[in-house]
């Protein structure tokens, strides 16, 4: 057995003093499938670019051997060069030139800068047959589909020689059938001398394909082991994937509930461009006034698209299913429709769909309920200078005055402003996606604070959230969602993070 | 960004330089075009003809600063322009109606070209400059239809007044003949910057009221008082030639209210939330589709207005009217600060953009300049404002 690569104490910091990689070790035979397992944000992703080159050597700490050399790769180029190739989770092609010139992109076959159509076809054609693909080359990439766009991601893989490939969260967005054919050419190209790093959350898949697994977390190795050893178990991955500390602090909350305030019923939610693909299935919750609900699940588990969908069908096509405020069934078709009910959502992407960058303050917490502040559509400015100076008081934002623009706030403080916003709407039920994302411990306390506010006002909130001490630490019931299925519900408590990840990661069969 | 403000201080409000920046680039052309011309530039005469022969593109402008913050662009307003000059001259030639009957025709026929631009932005979802590239063609080859290739003269006076006539004497003069002045303009003056002041003062003191950060108070008296100097000086001038153009106005009462349309509706607001962040727009509940189409609906009826203005100044409709007045517009908008991304822009900028283009243009005529030289000149300016916009901005962003 020898090692094609062995990375070595590997640390990477980002600015902000932020240690995202601690002293990571990875060692992978020549000709394995090895996984890499870890909660979301754990550290795998920045792992894989310290090795690519995304992060240029010299940006992060300790030592890389490929291949029997110390690497030093400035950029992706040079670590393909040497036969290492990534496939991200959102793949790269582009979707108007066809499969061969999008394999051969970059490094096209051509004399004196004109392109040889006809051994570029022809080598397409074989490189296709490789990956089991059945498709011209001269397919343009936007009549496939996700699973197929990923298989020629791995045929442009193939002509560039690779010996190592790395491939993230590979079977996120492929349907049942796709990831069985993805696994069964992981397969075929081991046979073949190629070894590959798959970076997955399903334990099922970990446990058909993979030889090695190596567990992440908080920017460590937890532990190395092999599939074949008798005690590999899914329960042994899952105690390695959590145990993070529980550093955060949370405010005392003493739950106040009372009725049901939100119900939703078989919601079912397809993608919105691969329409035979459920991203939310048969899904049904409720929420209690005064209630905080959470929503685990790992990334591409639907969560956010779950909540989406239910705010007026942001997300999705082909949406069936009910939703009942307070007992009767309601219509949430627009989003005005669903601001209408009572129903408010704080996006888990402020800088795209949450917040006016280019606003002040003053109009980002006014946009969702102008005409709370208006008459026959005439804007009273004062009154709404006076709401988001009461705002930034209430809330702390800290700023000099709320006339100025949104996108010169820090991430805490924008995120105030968004949940002041939809504070300002007025809301009966407040769903809360990924509340405390990029902020600082001081900050998360804060709003933690605001949501237990919320709560003892008896709302009803939702908060979905990436990070399960938090769920724990915030949540009076939690669900756990895995594949577009809610697989458990789990009071305050009995939940653990064990028993949590287990309905997380817990898949169809 | 972690500023405590003491105890019962309020904290001030920021001075924009920005939008002062462009303030100023105005005032140094208008100085540097006096100085050239030996004083020539701000001759009652000329300060007459400077506004008469811009109110096509200061009020194109106020509706297209509008269509750019949410993110469009309108190529077609001259083509408008044209097609509802020819409208108007055969619905009073040809159809013999009174003169204010062809400016409601006018009027209403701009906001259908809107409607039907709209429609096809908002509704189909085709890129706004795909649509009004199409209308530029569509509705100048209209024009030839109407006009077949001929012009229409012999307007009514009533009508042309509106775009090259002047308020009457009501007053009377001060003095008689060459050095007489116009009392009624002298008065609007006056009014206006009366106006102003209580308006401003108005504010600031409700602002007070409701503990809300207000202006310093020298900055605040500084900038009314120019304000009112300027007025008054303006008017005072403009008084010894023919009296208020009558276009002068229709100009203040549309500055005005698509200034309060902007700032202080609920329609404006979402504008400017288009074209800040589309998707946090629709998050946040707003139809965006009916913004936009009413959007263009608003540039149609301006649209209208201009080809009313501009044929009621020639006295007659030709098919080559509004030639590039599409440009022009666009390049007062930008001048005045907008953003090619949309989002942001001011009405009073994209005025002071348009009266930056005037004052170009009458201050090199006066120099007699060639006109191939004025434009590549007016190129460059357009140019360096946005440059300049735009590297400000970036140096903002890098803080």
């Amino acid at each position: 057995m020898t090692a094609i690569l062995s990375m070595n104490q590997i640390t990477k910091d980002f600015s902000g003093g932020v240690r995202a990689l601690d002293g990571v070790s990875l060692e992978v035979e020549r000709g394995h499938v090895h996984a890499i397992c870890g909660e979301n944000g754990a550290g795998k992703s920045t792992l894989m670019k310290v090795l690519s080159g995304v992060y240029p050597v010299g940006s992060y700490g300790g030592s890389i051997n490929f291949e029997n050399h110390e690497t030093a790769y400035k950029s992706i180029n040079d670590s393909e060069a040497d036969g290492i190739v990534i496939i991200h989770q959102e793949l790269a092609l582009s979707p108007y030139l066809s499969i061969a010139e999008n394999i051969f992109l970059g490094n096209e076959i051509a004399t004196r800068g004109v392109v040889d159509w006809p051994k570029t076809n022809r080598e397409a054609t074989m490189l296709l047959a490789r990956v089991g693909l059945d498709e011209l080359p001269s397919t343009p990439v936007l009549e496939l589909g996700v699973g197929k766009q990923q298989l020629v991601e791995i045929a442009k893989a193939l002509s560039k020689q690779v010996k190592l490939l790395i491939l993230d969260e590979p079977t996120a967005a492929l349907n049942d059938e796709d990831s069985a054919h993805l696994l069964d050419l992981i397969n075929s190209l081991r046979g073949q001398g190629i070894t590959c790093i798959i970076i997955s959350h399903k334990l099922k898949e970990i446990r058909r394909i993979a030889d090695t697994v190596t567990i992440i977390r908080d920017g460590q190795t937890i532990e190395t082991f092999e599939m074949k050893e008798a005690d590999a178990t899914e329960a042994r991955i899952i105690r390695a994937m959590v145990g993070r500390d529980l550093d955060s602090m949370f405010p005392p909350h003493t739950p106040d509930i009372g009725d049901e305030l939100f119900r939703v019923e078989n919601w079912t939610v397809h993608h919105p461009v691969d329409t035979t693909r459920k991203v939310v299935d048969d899904a049904s919750f409720s929420v209690r006034a005064g209630e905080i609900v959470g929503f685990a699940g790992l990334m591409g588990a639907g969560r956010t698209e779950l909540a989406m969908s239910i705010f007026g069908r942001s997300y999705g096509s082909h949406i069936s299913g009910t939703a009942f405020k307070e007992g009767k069934e309601i219509s949430v078709k627009s989003v005005s429709e669903a601001i209408g009910h009572g129903i408010a959502y704080a996006t888990e992407d402020r800088k795209h769909f949450g917040l006016n960058l280019i606003g002040s303050i003053a109009v980002n917490i006014s946009a969702a309920a102008l005409s709370k502040l208006s008459r026959f559509g005439i804007v009273d400015r004062f009154a709404e200078n006076k709401v988001a100076e009461d705002y930034r008081g209430q809330m702390n934002i800290k700023t000099p005055n709320v006339s100025v623009l949104a996108g010169n706030l820090s991430g805490g403080n924008q995120q105030k402003v968004v949940l002041s916003k939809w504070m300002f709407s007025g809301p009966d039920i407040l769903i809360l996606d990924e509340p405390t994302r990029g902020i600082d411990v001081g900050a998360k306390y804060e709003i933690y604070g605001i949501i237990n506010d919320l709560a003892r006002q008896g709302k009803a909130v939702v908060v979905i959230s990436s990070e399960l001490p938090e769920l724990l630490g915030l949540c009076d019931r939690i669900y756990a969602i895995s594949e577009g299925t809610i697989t458990g519900e789990i009071d305050r408590a009995d939940a653990t993070q064990e028993r949590l990840m287990h309905l997380m990661t817990a898949g169809k069969d | 960004m972690s500023t405590t403000t003491p105890t019962r201080k309020l904290p001030k409000t920021r001075v924009d330089l920005r939008q002062y920046g462009i303030l100023a680039a105005l005032a140094v052309i208008v100085i540097l075009f006096q100085v050239l011309t030996d004083g020539r530039l701000l001759l009652p005469g000329n300060l007459n003809n400077l506004i008469q022969q811009n109110a096509y593109v200061l009020i194109l402008a106020v509706g297209m600063v509008i269509v750019i913050i949410a993110g469009h662009i309108d190529l077609s307003v001259g083509s408008v322009v044209a097609m509802v000059g020819a409208v108007a001259a055969i619905s009073m030639s040809q159809w013999g109606m009174p003169w204010w009957a062809a400016v409601i025709i006018s009027l209403l026929l701009g906001a259908a070209v809107g409607a039907w631009q709209g429609f096809w932005v908002a509704f189909v979802g085709i890129p706004a400059f795909i649509v009004t590239l199409a209308g530029m063609l569509l509705f100048r080859g209209l024009t030839l239809v109407f006009l077949t290739g001929g012009t229409i003269n012999a307007l009514p006076g009533e009508f042309n007044a509106i775009g090259g006539g002047w308020l009457p004497e009501l007053f009377g003069t001060i003095g008689e003949g060459r050095g007489s002045r116009d009392i009624l303009t002298i008065v609007l003056g006056v009014l206006a910057v009366a106006m102003l002041i209580t308006q401003q003062v108005r504010s600031r003191a409700k602002q007070r009221s409701l503990e809300l950060p207000v202006e310093r108070s020298v900055s605040f008296w500084i900038k009314n008082g120019v304000a009112a100097v300027v007025i008054l000086a303006l008017t005072f001038q403009l008084s010894a030639y023919r009296g208020t153009p009558i276009i002068l106005i229709i100009l203040a009462v549309l500055i005005l209210l698509f200034t309060f349309v902007l700032n202080q509706t609920v329609f404006g607001r979402h504008v400017y939330a288009i074209g800040g962040n589309l998707f946090a727009a629709q998050m946040s509940g707003v139809k965006t589709s009916w913004i936009n189409f009413f959007v263009f609906v608003n540039m149609g009826v301006l649209a209208g207005l201009a080809g009313v203005v501009t044929t009621a100044r020639a006295g007659g409709a030709v098919a080559s009217a509004g030639q590039s007045f599409e440009l022009d517009a666009i390049a007062a908008v930008f001048i005045g600060g907008a953003a090619v991304t949309g989002g942001v822009g001011t009405v009073i900028g994209a005025v002071i953009g348009a009266l930056i283009m005037g004052v170009l243009n009458m201050g090199l005529s006066i120099l007699s300049v060639d006109a191939a030289w004025q434009q590549t000149i007016k190129g460059l300016v357009l140019l360096l404002a946005v440059a300049f916009d735009v590297m400000s901005k970036r140096r903002a962003g890098r803080r």
